[in-house]
């Protein structure tokens, strides 16, 4: 549609037309600012907590639970040196594993993630029938935006939206 | 028309480009980009195009690439 917009806009006379391809949904799952009606309606990344602890993949353990402990968490993102989101260890890994033994080998390493522009129902669903307290959030791009916690996110979603009762 | 990523749109809109969504009224009501103008596409004619500026540069987006 957009492309078409723009033809249409450059046959009325506008010299400089640029197409934005990725859109409204590239922009909300990025986590960017949104007006409108609905733009107070929370969405994942609105309530993803930015202060995770992130770890490189050739890190130590030890060093990871530690940043995570200071941080006030007990999982840690394990993401790439921009920041792209490689995996997740949680505190299980970071509290038995020797402290000497590298994040990649003991990270779960396809955590599932949600693009910030998510709403809310389909994490807190997941999330029950998981048993897990909290997902990451990233860009389109991979990028870690932060960690949702369930906790955060349930008073937000109607049983009925998120497969509950 | 060349085609422009996130990044871009950032950069160009503070630079003074104009944004235009190109959804229905209903669609942009609901949720838009910051700043950006509404002119649906079954609505965009040389007189609703008017509302737009032609010396400065326009943005135009829809839901997403489709």
């Amino acid at each position: 549609m957009s492309a078409r917009a723009a033809a249409r806009l450059e046959g009325l006379g506008f010299r400089r037309v640029y197409r934005y391809t990725g859109g409204k949904a590239d922009w909300f799952a990025a986590g960017l600012p949104r007006e409108g009606r609905e733009a107070g309606t929370p969405r994942a990344g609105d309530l993803a907590r930015r202060d995770i602890p992130a770890c490189l993949p050739d890190e130590g353990v030890g060093q990871a639970w530690e940043r995570a402990q200071a941080a006030g968490w007990s999982a840690c993102a394990v993401v790439d040196r921009e920041r792209v989101v490689l995996g997740l260890l949680r505190a299980r890994a970071l509290t038995r594993s020797d402290p000497s033994v590298r994040v990649e080998d003991v990270m779960h390493p396809a955590p599932r993630t949600y693009r910030a522009g998510a709403s809310l129902d389909g994490p807190v669903r997941y999330m029950r029938e998981r048993g897990l307290d909290a997902v990451l959030i990233t860009t389109p791009d991979g990028v870690l935006i932060g960690m949702l916690r369930r906790a955060d996110a349930e008073p937000y979603v109607r049983e009925t939206d998120a497969g509950g009762a | 028309m060349e085609e422009v990523r996130r990044d871009g749109v950032q950069r160009l809109v503070q630079e003074g480009t104009q944004l235009v969504e190109v959804l229905p009224a209903r669609e942009y009501q609901e949720e838009h980009l910051p700043g950006a103008a509404n002119l649906p596409l079954s609505e965009l004619t040389r007189e609703t195009a008017a509302r737009l500026d032609p010396a400065r540069p326009v943005i135009v987006y829809c839901h997403d690439a489709l």
